[in-house]
This record gives structure tokens, sequence and C-alpha cells, in this order.
């Protein structure tokens, strides 16, 4: 055997590290993932949802963790499962319900700076509590915006579609500074979330007790539960004036009761207008633990 | 005027017809209050949208009741006209329930100066106030699961083109290639609340 090569010098030049793509490939989307920032508020007079995180204050996290600014866009993903390569050298971050990974083979866990190199896969593991997990990338998913934001819009069909086998996606160079934290300690997921309304606009449409009803509960988050909104089953809500309102402007957080009497929690991707009376609004402090409540789970209500 | 607590970022404002609506919206478009971000004008109500950092209900609703009456609500944006096909599916079945002719209904549909009331449904659409009286019909008692892109409807007091696919009760008048949905643009829509829009019809129905 001759060596042409002296040993220890590579054959081919290295490409610079700047050359390389900023780009993360999806392998396996998992059981459902999208595009997400902040949303694109400013825009529901002319018929568009605020979309954006479901669960912002872990959307927010991860980017801070990876030294990001907060709105950055990042990846929602339900349940975890996805499989992402990396195509340069990249810090990412898991936030929201805890979900650990495997960087090639090895564990790692949310709530931290991951750093990864070229080619690395990072594989996301089902989470075992929680709903939606929080993927941020340092420099942030840089897909086209549509409207001043990067989310998908699973109502209006605004923003990318939903993450699929082969994607690529562009990674940006817009951070706020190095990370700060090596770890952001979370509680764990309360079994039974307790969310406070703000009773209205539409109590009067229904019965005296109807509050109380709410408020005794508990409701169960049902399997017909998106990015929309959240199908509630529990006490019934009984109402005290038939019929339909007019259309009117609806906010997020809105607690939606249809004829069956059984509510529906309007979550980020909510219609902007709606003609079933909305008998109380859930502080949107709370959001993020509605937006992390599984189907089969309970909730409860109390007056704020 | 009666205003209501819609959780702790907005108040729902309930008025009497869509004539109060649009006042009240010009009103606090010409008079813009401390701490309100956005109005999402309806059929009966404005959605007024508030930084609670800045104001709280009290306070709104004690500035909604100084506000200056606004006479009437007034077209802010220049007036759009859209060319249609009076070609819609329901286009007999109007004239049966009216009483008119296909002919006549395109007439009266044509004739008429329309405003932009609201917006929702979906992405620019946009509910035209100023129907004649006479082509008002309740909804379609079985929906359609698909209109096409385009379809030009009545409905109620309102006219309204739906920007793309979508399933729909409303009454098929016509079509058009009007854009009336492009979100690189700024605004996205040229049917925003406030502008008057009118029809010009490309060809009389071959009827």
């Amino acid at each position: 055997m001759t060596a042409t090569t002296p040993p220890g010098l590579p054959s081919a030049p290295v490409p610079a590290p700047d050359a390389r793509p900023r780009t993360v490939r999806v392998l396996h989307p998992g059981y459902g993932a999208t595009v997400q920032d902040l949303g694109r508020p400013g825009h529901t007079a002319l018929g568009v949802s605020p979309s954006g995180a479901t669960d912002r204050r872990s959307l927010r996290l991860a980017n801070r963790l990876v030294g990001n600014p907060e709105d950055a866009a990042g990846l929602e993903i339900l349940l975890g499962g996805t499989v992402l390569v990396i195509d340069h050298h990249a810090t990412v971050a898991l936030a929201g319900a805890p979900c650990l990974a495997l960087v090639d083979g090895r564990p790692v866990g949310p709530y931290a700076p991951i750093r990864l190199a070229p080619g690395q896969q990072l594989a996301l593991e089902t989470t075992a509590e929680g709903l939606r997990v929080y993927l941020a990338v340092r420099g942030g998913l840089d897909t086209p915006p549509v409207l001043g934001s990067r989310s998908t819009d699973t109502l209006s069909g605004l923003g990318p579609a939903r993450l699929a086998t082969g994607d690529i996606l562009p990674v940006g160079r817009r951070t706020d500074g190095w990370p700060a934290a090596d770890l952001a300690p979370q509680r764990p997921c309360p079994a039974e979330p307790l969310l406070r309304i703000v009773p209205g606009p539409r109590d009067d449409w229904f019965t005296p007790d109807a509050l109380a009803a709410l408020c005794g509960g508990p409701y169960t988050v049902t399997d017909q539960s998106d990015r929309v909104g959240m199908r509630l089953a529990g006490p019934t809500l009984e109402r005290s004036v038939p019929g339909e309102l007019p259309s009117e402007g609806t906010v997020l957080g809105a607690l939606q009761v249809p004829p069956s009497g059984q509510p529906i929690l309007f979550l980020a991707d909510h219609p902007v207008t709606g003609g079933y009376p909305v008998i109380a609004v859930v502080h949107e402090d709370d959001l993020p633990l509605a937006g992390q409540a599984r189907p089969g789970q309970r909730i409860r209500f109390r007056s704020a | 005027m009666r205003v209501l607590r819609c959780g702790r970022r907005a108040a729902l404002v309930e008025l009497d017809d869509l004539d109060a609506v649009g006042r009240l919206h010009a009103a606090l478009r010409a008079h813009p209050l401390p701490g309100v971000d956005e109005l999402v004008p309806a059929a009966r109500t404005l959605l007024i949208h508030y930084d609670p950092a800045v104001t709280d209900h009290t306070r709104l609703a004690a500035a909604l009741a100084a506000l200056p009456a606004a006479e009437a609500a007034r077209t802010e944006r220049a007036g759009v006209l859209v060319p249609v096909r009076y070609d819609g599916e329901d286009l007999d079945e109007v004239a049966h329930r009216t009483g008119l002719t296909p002919a006549e209904v395109v007439d009266r549909h044509t004739a008429a100066t329309y405003r932009v009331a609201f917006c929702g449904f979906a992405p620019g659409f946009a509910y035209l106030t100023g129907l004649d009286p006479v082509l008002r019909l309740p909804r379609r008692t079985s929906p359609r699961t698909r209109v096409p892109a385009g379809s030009l409807a009545v409905a109620g007091e309102f006219t309204g083109i739906y920007p793309r696919e979508s399933p729909g009760g409303w009454h098929l008048l016509g079509s058009t290639d009007f854009p009336l949905w492009n979100p690189s643009a700024d605004p996205p829509t040229r049917l925003t609340p406030g502008t008057t829009v009118r029809f010009l019809p490309l060809e009389a129905p071959q009827r």
C-alpha cells in the first residue's frame, strides 16, 4: 500500500464553517409540528387570527435558553417524536412538555441548551406528560414571514404547512447575546390544571347556575381539540336566552358555548368572530397550562 | 350602548345596529383612546382590545360614554370597483324568491353602493352593507360544503365575496377574478372596514 497523502492530512479541503448551510432537515415530523413565533396580532379586523405558540411561556423560555429574542420562531411539536438533522454548528433547546431526546444516541434533556455539531441527529422521544414541546434553534427559524409572523395558522391556512419529512428549514442569525442559563428548572405539569376566568361577555345568556356549574367542574379535555380550540366535556351550561347572536368579535381564551352546552376554549388559531355566546374568558397567564393539557386530562375553572 | 367585560384585555360594546357600530368605530378612529390596541367591528358589536397596563374596563367604559358622537360612519377610504359575472348558481332561485327576474336581481345588486361593515369568517371575507332590502333573504337552509373562491353571494342584510374555497350558506349570485387576499400586501385586502364598494357587471346574464 503506497500512501500518496501524508497521514493526518485531509484529502479534500474542509469547508469554512460559514459555508455550511444554516438549516434544519426534517427526517421525521413526529405526531404533528408547526413553525410558531408569538403570532400576528393586529389583523383580527381583517379576519386573521393572532395564531402563534399555544404555550407562549414555553416558546419564550426555549428562545432565551439559546440566546434568541423571545419572539423568534421555533417549532411547536405535539407530544415529541420529531427527528431532525442540523447542518451547522447549532445550539438548540427544548421547553414546554418535558421531553427527552437523543443526540446521535446520547440522551439530552429539556430546559437546557444543547450543542449540536454539523450532521448530528436530534431525535425527540414521546413526552410522558404535557402536550406541546417547543424547540428553539439559536438564530431562530427563518421561514418566510406572512403578515409579520412565521406562525402557521391552521384555521386560516397562513404560514408554512405542517412539518413533513424532507422539509428543510432555514435558520436565521437574529440573536440576543449568549445563553445565560445552563438549566431552567420547571414545575411539573399539574395533573388537574386550575384556570382562572373572568365572567362575560355573555354570562347573562345563561342561567344563574351556569357559572357555578362551570367552576364546579371538572371538565375533561376531549380528543376534538387542536390549536383552534379545546372541546371540553363536563357539566352542561344551561342557556336562559335561546337562539344565536349576530356574529361578534372573539378573543383568545374565550369559553364559547354551542347549543350542546359543552364549552369550547379558544386557543391560538381561534376564529375571530363567532355566533355562540361566550360565558367567560380564561386569564391569559393560565393559557399556557391549558395548552399543555392532554385529551383525557381534567381541568377546572375558578372565577378570578 | 352596553360595555361588556371580555377577559382582562378586551371589552365588547353592544350597540343597536350596524350604523351605530360604524359610528362608534369611526369616532374611535378619529379620537383614539389611550391603551386601545385594536378594534374589531361586527354586526351589532365593537370589540375593543386594550392594554391592561394602560387602561382598565371602568376607565374605558367611562371614556366611551364621553366620546363625541360621530354623525355617521364615514367612508374613510377610496372606493373599489369589483368586476363581476352574474353567473351564480342561485341567481334563478333568488329571482324566484324575491319575485324579480334574474336581470332585475342583477340591476338591483349593481345599483347599490356598498360599504365594508366588518370582516370575519375567513381572512379577507368582507361583510358589505347597503344591500337592496328586496334582495335580503335568510341563509340557505342547507349550507354548501364547497363554495368556489371568488363567489359573489348575498345573505340577510349583507353581500360578500368568498376569498377562497370554503363551506358557505349564502346565495350565490356571481363570480369574480378580483384579487381579494394577498398576504404579502399591506393591507392584505383592499376590502377593509369603511371602504366603499361597487360592482361592475361584466356581461348581461344569458337568460
